[in-house]
């Protein structure tokens, strides 16, 4: 059933999301750095190579377990711009703010941005705010963009996977997604379950200190690690496989996953990565990325292999099954 | 919190799988009645991994699936009225109905909202006194006594603007319309672990001494399906049909008494329509007269054009366990889940939907 209007899947970062850019944005703005669908785009600007992204950040409840909107909005670009190797240079910050929000609530965020802006090492240098009528939108909307700077010989692409390659993940996934649910729809857990929201910057510069060879690297956000390994699949032309018992997953949001019928694999994380490396390298930076806070429980999940544009996974029963991307909004099982 | 882990024990799993494999010498055909059960052995890999003399047969247990289109019809025409907030589980949204979807309709401005339970819809009523919230009752025993609880609730605190457009469905009667149309050889049943919750075990007696069927309740993890898997093969062996728990954990002989008391004191068991099946007797449950007040199919007179099903769309059949998702001519190509046509590829319980998002070129569909 096609509609002619924008539905919310359209906006979930699965393929709705993946079709829209395709059939509209794509055609309208056509130019080879877009075309690439990296997360960010890097040019080269006389000797400099800079990377250029960004991002808007609407989110309900904007105060969540671990975090909240304006931590948020500046984790995710400058991770963004960290998942092509480069370092955060500077950001702006757009805010769009219902009429009525408390004064309070604002200050929280902004400290916020603040302090994680500082543990980055990066600053806000431009910015712009607005109000609209009180119920145009939900309390705040906040958009973020940064530059960073890509040092020489360093690759990272969504298209640079190769056979033979091996798949790591940062961290445990399903944390972000899990946090954000529990709290917006009042679910307790035994043990509370905290978003992962974090800046990935320093974790991906001690990557580089021991490989400049790292292929890819992606924070899968929306649409949670199946749907960005299927992006990486398809822009490399090639399978990854990994396996079901590897991939790590705290209890709490297993449960939680159990209890609502969602596969973690779907949900939205906020500080993990996926990385692609050269097979011979992969344990030098798995122990490096260790030794970071933000990589303490990293794990090598699988492997790149030859067939085309797919995802497999290897069920602790042995089988192998596809992984597909995430289609339409992700939503609780019924019985 | 645990216990998951243990139910996905890799040396475990090994050893139930070898069992089955060592006792299982005839065809047999098992069907799993639920759609969390389709959903778990696709996730899980298990049918690669049985004996090719045992075929599992997805059944109708999928909630959003056996909802007809008439229901459907009439929930998007409420959805439409200007002072209802209509809410529902989020997987309805996307179910095509004959002319649209609650999806579109929320795009095209009417106040649909996701919620998580009927308590969900309670509170939005609670917020908002001058406008209708309407929820729509879909799904089995293990949903409805929550619904029946929110009607007792909203009658109890004197909410007067909340209202159910029940659609339930009991599956029991369907596991005997199944047995009685006798379509497709079943050979055991795998019992559904959340219904069986409420009902218990015993509601199913009847299909072992009657049709002579053996039935084991299962729970949701891999070594569940599979022990249950094993508690059918031993029972065809034995040539005793009887009604196991496998899933003990959860599972009681008289079921949840407290919530079939309360499913008791607010609906009526009534013949129920179910896709792919027409009129299923003694199948439904509609909302006793003393509650009517919440009744959505009394309190809003809608008009709903004739339905129309989507030609040539086997959703009915599989629904039956007749065919399979492959045997359809739409599967995969014009019905995919961005696109679906029919129900059981939209809801992520439909088997549609299974053997398209874990099945489509890997596994051994038999």
């Amino acid at each position: 059933m096609k509609s002619d209007k924008i539905l919310l899947s359209h906006g979930s970062g699965g393929k709705a999301s993946h079709e829209l850019i395709s059939n509209l944005f794509l055609p309208a703005f056509n130019n080879p750095v877009l075309d690439q669908l990296n997360d960010q785009a890097v040019l080269q600007v006389g000797d400099v190579r800079i990377a250029y992204t960004t991002d808007s950040y609407i989110i309900d409840p904007i105060f969540f377990p671990g975090g909240d909107i304006g931590k948020l909005a500046i984790c995710g670009t400058v991770n963004d711009l960290a998942m092509c190797g480069a370092s955060p240079f500077c950001l702006s910050a757009s805010f769009i703010i219902e009429e009525g929000f408390p004064m309070n609530d604002l200050q929280k965020i902004i400290t916020s941005m603040g302090e994680i802006a500082d543990e980055v090492g990066v600053k806000i240098v431009t910015g712009d705010t607005k109000v609209a009528n009180k119920g145009y939108l939900d309390k705040i909307f906040i958009n973020t963009s940064g530059i960073g700077i890509v040092d020489k010989g360093i690759n990272i692409s969504g298209n640079n996977a190769k056979i033979g390659d091996t798949v790591i993940i940062s961290g445990t996934i399903g944390n972000h997604g899990i946090a954000v649910l529990s709290k917006r729809e009042g679910f307790e857990f035994d043990s509370p379950i905290i978003s992962d929201c974090a800046p990935l910057n320093s974790l991906v510069m001690d990557m580089l200190s021991v490989s400049r060879n790292i292929r890819c690297l992606r924070d899968p956000t929306r649409g949670g690690l199946a749907t960005t390994l299927n992006e990486l699949a398809i822009q490399s032309n090639v399978c990854i496989i990994i396996d079901e018992v590897n991939i790590p997953i705290n209890e709490s949001v297993k449960g939680a996953c159990e209890l609502l019928g969602y596969d973690p694999l779907y949900i939205a994380n906020e500080g993990v990565l996926v990385a692609i490396v050269p097979t011979d390298e992969a344990s030098n930076i798995l122990k490096k990325m260790r030794e970071n806070k933000y990589g303490q429980d990293a794990q090598i999940i699988g492997k790149v292999i030859a067939e085309p544009n797919k995802v497999l996974l290897k069920t602790a029963l042995g089988t192998t099954r596809i992984v597909d991307m995430l289609s339409g909004e992700l939503l609780p099982r019924i019985c | 919190m645990r216990y998951i882990d243990e139910y996905r024990n890799p040396e475990l799993l090994k050893k139930i799988v070898s069992s089955i494999q060592a006792e299982s010498t005839k065809e047999v055909r098992l069907m799993e009645v639920c759609g969390t059960h389709t959903v778990a052995i696709f996730r899980s890999g298990i049918k690669n991994i049985l004996p090719k003399n045992i075929s599992l047969i997805s059944g109708p247990g999928c909630p959003v699936c056996v909802t007809p289109n008439l229901d459907i019809d009439t929930a998007i025409e409420i959805a439409k009225l200007d002072d209802v907030i209509f809410t529902t589980f989020g997987d309805m949204i996307r179910v095509p109905g004959s002319f649209s979807n609650l999806e579109n309709e929320r795009a095209n401005g009417a106040d649909v909202r996701v919620v998580y339970s009927s308590l969900d819809a309670l509170n939005i009523a609670n917020h908002n006194p001058d406008r209708k919230v309407v929820f729509f009752g879909i799904g089995f025993e293990t949903t409805s006594p929550t619904i029946a609880s929110a009607i007792l609730s909203a009658q109890n605190k004197g909410v007067r603007n909340f209202f159910v457009l029940s659609s339930h469905k009991l599956i029991p009667p369907a596991m005997k319309m199944l047995l009685e149309a006798g379509e497709v050889k079943i050979d055991g049943f795998i019992c559904p672990g959340h219904v069986s919750t409420i009902i218990g075990s015993k509601v199913y007696d009847f299909i072992a001494e009657e049709y002579n069927v053996p039935c084991a309740i299962a729970g949701f993890e891999p070594i569940d399906i599979l022990q249950a898997i094993l508690m059918l093969i031993r029972q065809i062996n034995d040539g005793k049909p009887k009604v196991e728990i496998g899933y003990s954990r959860a599972v009681r002989p008289e079921g949840n008494i407290t919530a079939l008391n309360i499913l008791n004191d607010v609906f009526d068991i009534s013949d129920a329509r179910w896709r792919g099946f027409g009129i299923v007797p003694s199948s439904g449950l509609t909302v006793k007269d003393k509650y009517c007040q919440f009744d959505a199919k009394k309190v809003f007179i809608v008009n709903v054009e004739p339905e129309n099903e989507p030609k040539g769309c086997l959703c009915g059949e599989v629904l039956r366990g007749v065919k399979t998702p492959i045997e359809c001519a739409f599967f995969a190509n014009s019905c995919t889940p961005d696109n679906p046509i029919g129900p059981c590829m939209v809801s992520s319980e439909g088997t549609c939907s299974s053997y398209f998002k874990y099945g489509k070129y890997s596994l051994h569909i038999p």
